[in-house]
Parts: structure tokens; sequence; C-alpha cells
């Protein structure tokens, strides 16, 4: 009888025990993503570089008693459906932290209601400068803005190529691409580069014949342009039917592969400023990469930031005494300083935007390079 | 000068596009706005059989432009024939075409996904040429050359064959024309397969020119396609071919003036101003009392 009773009790520890670290909590991350649209181009990676991201912290263990779990949903590269998808984030998925939404435009409607309900927002493609995080201290920021970014890799192609005269052409309907056109107007004065011309389209518009006829008819030594992938593909590919064999300044919109893929040999040339330095031999870019050969996916730009953006929320959980609740990760992210991270040591800035060093890469043989 | 092939270039489509509108207007005196639907599956079907058939464009393009016409011929039979003895048969034919486009549209969205779809490279082998000073590719003169050879072919078709001649005769009068022995649902038929086929024309060509296919690309050229027969005439051939060129030259040209924000105000407020100074077009009949 003694024996019966020592073995229940024994029985009733050991399920104690499993039974406690067995329950953890899982911390719900709701990812809005542009899988359809104009920016469907990116929302494909970014779903990769999180889930990817999702998995490693929850094998690493980092997370004591806590399992990241993320939520992902098509914003359609649109305001409304954005705006639907962050609503039932916050209130049916009751979720800690929000990465997205893709485009900056989609932002300026859906992170107020975020900040309303006290959601950390965790923008990782967003790199208009202004109407992101000056929307409130639930806003963050992962991606490099257009003006952290375009002035130093202009700057930079100038001396390397020594352009005096520049073709401009941006849509007009963005606020993503109308934010980047400001800072490329911007830089370009500063750097004495005459404009000769500046013309304009919107996203649905497939045909630039004319804008680009009236920009190369003034024989400018490059063409500078704001657009998202989509059109920035017809663009480039027009640009090259036209005889343009001159280089071609992109802004974010160009990062992403699907560039080359849809304009094929016509992309050869085409320089862009980037947030992610592929090549780079840092230790934590290459366990990055290696990773995600694994998985199985090729990464870019986008993949890379959001994967970032997940690193992020979980180091501010850490920060906060491994607490996972909405308020513990923004008062987490106050302390973010100098992480590890594949795009380099990220840091974020008093004004809640993302600060590392960017580079400049240029479409070679079919491939981004980075151009040393 | 190079404003001027790009306005050509883009003028043909318009053309191409709005000739089946045109040829359906006249015959039956109704509007099909299921049209940018055929020129929309056309251009997949093009897709399709070069992407994955793997067949030579100049094989798939007689194809998706045939399978445009069988589209048209099905289009008559379920979406207007029923629909033909009743009093208000303009009205109605028009909202079934808007339910058949609005299937055709979920159609291939449901087979080919919402996102822009491309024909593989080389499927017109790249090329330039130079033309008094512009340049242009192989791929636009292919496709001026294209809609060129149409406009002939359809012309000979209506003013030479004895389909023509029919299709003429009921577009002046249905009941006549049956009186003197002409099959009239036969015409009609034949007249949809025509109008599906231009529609179907347009679509490949438009999706060869720009290289983006995707299940809403009708919506920017049916408004286009209405303003175009409008200006031209409605139920004129000669004038939707020439408002469609004209059509594509104003607008390369407002967009290198006076910027691509004014291209559509333009465009419409010129459609406006002809249909306040002259309603019938350039080239349409006006309107006459029949006794």
């Amino acid at each position: 009888m003694l024996t019966a009773r020592w073995a229940s009790l024994l029985v009733a520890v050991a399920l104690l025990v499993t039974g406690r670290a067995r329950a953890e909590t899982v911390v719900k991350i709701g990812a809005a993503l542009s899988m359809t649209g104009p920016a469907a181009a990116y929302g494909a990676q970014q779903k990769a570089g999180i889930l990817a991201a999702v998995e490693q912290i929850n094998r690493s263990g980092a997370l004591k008693g806590m399992k990241l779990e993320a939520v992902v949903e098509d914003d359609g590269s649109t305001k409304e459906q954005g705006i639907a998808v962050f609503q039932r984030f916050i209130n049916k998925d009751k979720v800690v932290a929000i990465i997205g939404p893709t485009l900056s435009n989609t932002a300026y409607a859906t992170n107020p209601l975020a900040q309303a309900a006290g959601v950390p927002v965790v923008a990782v493609s967003n790199t208009a400068p202004k109407g992101i995080t000056d929307i409130g201290d639930y806003i963050w920021r992962v991606s490099l803005t257009e003006g952290q970014v375009i002035p130093g890799a202009l700057r930079r192609l100038q001396a390397r190529l020594g352009f005096k005269k520049a073709g401009v052409l941006y849509g007009n309907d963005d606020a993503f691409t109308q934010a980047g056109y400001n800072v490329m107007k911007a830089a370009l004065e500063a750097q004495g580069i005459q404009t000769l011309g500046t013309q304009t389209f919107a996203k649905p518009d497939r045909d630039y014949n004319a804008q680009l006829t009236a920009l190369l008819g003034q024989k400018p030594d490059i063409l500078v342009v704001s657009a998202l992938a989509e059109n920035a593909a017809g663009i480039v590919t027009q640009a090259r039917q036209l005889g343009w064999q001159g280089p071609v300044f992109g802004g974010n919109g160009f990062n992403s592969p699907a560039l080359i893929k849809n304009a094929g040999p016509a992309a050869e040339g085409v320089y862009v400023g980037t947030a992610w330095n592929k090549v780079s031999t840092d230790p934590v870019n290459q366990a990055y990469l290696a990773a995600m050969t694994a998985r199985g996916v090729d990464p870019d730009q986008f993949a890379t930031q959001a994967y970032v953006g997940v690193m992020v929320i979980a180091e501010a959980i850490q920060l906060s005494g491994n607490k996972g609740g909405r308020d513990d990760i923004r008062n987490g992210f106050l302390k973010v300083k100098e992480l590890p991270t594949p795009l380099g040591r990220f840091s974020f800035l008093e004004n809640r935007d993302g600060s590392h060093e960017p580079a400049v890469q240029v479409v070679k043989d079919g491939k981004f390079q980075i151009m040393q | 000068m190079q404003q001027a092939v790009n306005g050509l270039f883009l003028g043909s489509i318009y053309a191409l596009f709005a000739l089946g509108y045109t040829l359906v207007f006249g015959v039956l005196d109704i509007l099909n706005l299921a049209h940018a639907a055929v020129f929309m599956l056309a251009s997949f079907v093009a897709l399709f059989l070069v992407g994955r058939a793997g067949m030579h464009i100049l094989l798939a393009f007689p194809l998706a432009v045939l399978c445009a016409g069988l589209v048209g011929v099905v289009l008559e039979r379920v979406a207007f024939r029923p629909l033909r003895a009743r009093a208000d048969s303009n009205i109605s034919g028009l909202i079934s075409s808007i339910a058949m486009a609005t299937i055709f549209e979920a159609l291939a969205l449901w087979i080919w996904g919402p996102n822009v779809s491309r024909f593989p490279f080389g499927t017109i082998p790249e090329r330039q040429f130079q033309l008094f000073g512009a340049v242009i590719s192989r791929l636009q003169l292919t496709i001026i050359a294209v809609a060129v050879a149409i406009f002939l072919l359809l012309t000979w078709l209506v003013t030479r064959t004895r389909l023509g001649r029919e299709v003429r005769a009921v577009a002046e009068s249905p009941r006549a024309s049956r009186i003197l022995g002409v099959h009239v649902d036969r015409v009609i038929a034949w007249s949809f397969f025509i109008s599906s086929a231009l529609g179907g024309a347009a679509g490949v060509l438009f999706g060869l020119a720009f290289n983006a296919i995707q299940p809403d690309m009708g919506r920017g050229v049916e408004l286009k396609g209405l303003a175009v027969i409008i200006l031209g005439g409605m139920g004129s051939m000669p004038g939707a071919v020439l408002a469609g060129f004209l059509l594509g030259l104003t607008e390369v040209l407002v967009v290198a003036y006076l910027g691509a924000s004014w291209r559509d105000a333009i465009s419409f407020a010129g459609l406006f101003l002809i249909l306040v100074l002259r309603p019938r077009g350039l080239f349409g009949a006006a309107a006459l009392r029949e006794a």
C-alpha cells in the first residue's frame, strides 16, 4: 500500500513537471503582407523571411516558455483590405504585434488603427520618410527610408559614373513612389545634377513610351526612376526598346528579383540603393543565408528585412524580462541597440526609425551584385 | 516623330478593339460590354499556348483569335439571343453582357490568379529599326502590320463577300432582311464571331506589346473603346479605325507635353466636346426617323 501511494505520488509529480514544461504561452504576431496586387512581388519573400525567423527563434529556445506564431494575411496592396486585415489582427486574433503592411501607401491608413489600439507595428518595407513612424509611439520601423538610402547611393554612383544630366520618371499615385521622388529630387539638386525633364505615370499604366520618349529626347546621362517593381519592369523594358543603353537609377521599389525576372536582359545596368548587403561576410549574415538556402529560399532585401522584423520583436520580448504583452514589446523596442542581424548592427533611432549601413547594387549578368 | 510612332502603335490596338465594339453595335444596336473580357481571355489563351504548350506565336495568335470568336458566339447564344424578343432588348442585353464579363473575369482569376503573367522572353525576338529618326521595335512593327492587315481583311469581308452584304443588310433592317431570305440569326452569330475575334486580336497584341496580362486588363481599354466608337460614330467601321488612331496619338502627345495625369482627362474631355458639338461622331449616320 505504501508502494502504491508512493507510485501515485510519483506519477502526480511527473505529470505536474511535464505538464508545466508543455504549458508554453503562444505569442501571436500578425503579418499584413501584399500577396496580391501591384506589390505582390514583395509579399512572398516577406512571408518566407517571417516564417523562417519564427522557426529559428522557436527552435533556439531563446524565448523561455514562449512560442512565436505568425498569422499571415494578404493586404491586397490596397488600403481597404489592409484596414480589414489590421482590424482582424487587433480584435479577433488579438496579436501582440503586427509586421507590415508592405506598402507605405497602405500603412498611412492602417497604422493609426494599431496606434489607437496600442498594438506595436514593425514596418519592414515602408520606406516613405514621413508619415510612418510619426503616426505614434507604437509604430516602429526596420526598413531604412528612401531618405536614408538614396542620397548616399546616388553620391557613390556619381563618383563612379560621373553623370551630370538626369531624366526623372515617377509614379504620382502612390505615397512611396511620390516620397521617393521627393528624396531623389533633393538629392539630385544637392549634388548639382541637372534635371532635364520630369514625367509621371500611375500604377495601372502599362504604356510608358510617351513619357520615356519625351525624357530620352533631351539626351540625359542617366534615368532616375521611382516606381514599384511591376511598373519598373515595364519602364526598363520599354526604355531599352526605345534605344536607351545608359544607366537607370531606381528607388527601393526596384529592389526585387521580380524586376530581373520580368524585365530580363533589359534590367542590365539598373542601379539601386539597398538596405541589405547580400555578400557581406559578417557571420550573422552568412548564417542567415545558409538557413534560408536550407529552406529552399533565395532571399532578397524584403525577405531579410521581414526576418529582422521578427528578430527585433523577439529581442524586445527578451529585453523586457521575457514578457510578451503589447506594451512589453513596445517598451522593449526602446532598448534595442546594436543587435547583430543579417542587415548589420541594428538599432532603433529616437524617432523609432531603423538604422544600419546601406549599400549600392547593380544588375549585372542577370543578378543583383553589390557595387564595391 | 518617335511620339508619332508611339501614338500609331497604341492607336492600332485601340482601333482593333473598337472595331469589334462597333460591328456588334451597328448590327444589333446593342453594346456588348463583355467585349473587354473577351479581349482579356484571348490574351491569356495566347499566353497559355505560347508559354505552356510551347507554340510559336505565329500559330498561337490565330488560334487565340479563333477562340475569342467562338467565345463571342457562345456569348451571343447565352447572353443576347434569349433576350432578343423582349421590348427592352437593348438594355437587358447590355446588362446580360455585364454579367458575362464578370463571369469571364472570375474564370480568368480562378485559372490564372490575380498576379501579372508574362509572355516568355523571345516570343517576338527583339530587334530595333530606325525610321526617320524614330526607333521602332520589331514588336511594334509587327503589331501595327497585323492591325493594318486585319483592317484590310475586314474591309474586304464586309464589302466584297456575301456574308458582308448580309451583315450590312441586317444592320439596316433585320425585318426586311428576314423577308428577303437572309438567315438573320446566323448572320448575327457571325457578327459576334467576327467582333469578338477582333477584340481577341486586340487583346493578344496588347498582351504582347506591354507584357502585363492580368484578369482585369480589360478595364483600362473598355472605356477607351467606348470613347473611340462614339468619336468615330457608332456603327461606322472606318470611323472606329480613324478614331482609334486619333485617340492613341492624342494620348501620347498629351502625356509627352502636358503630363500623364492629364491623359485621361483630356481624352474624355475631348469625347465630351464631340458629343456636344457633333453627337453622331466623325462618320456616324445622322439619326433617321424610321417609318
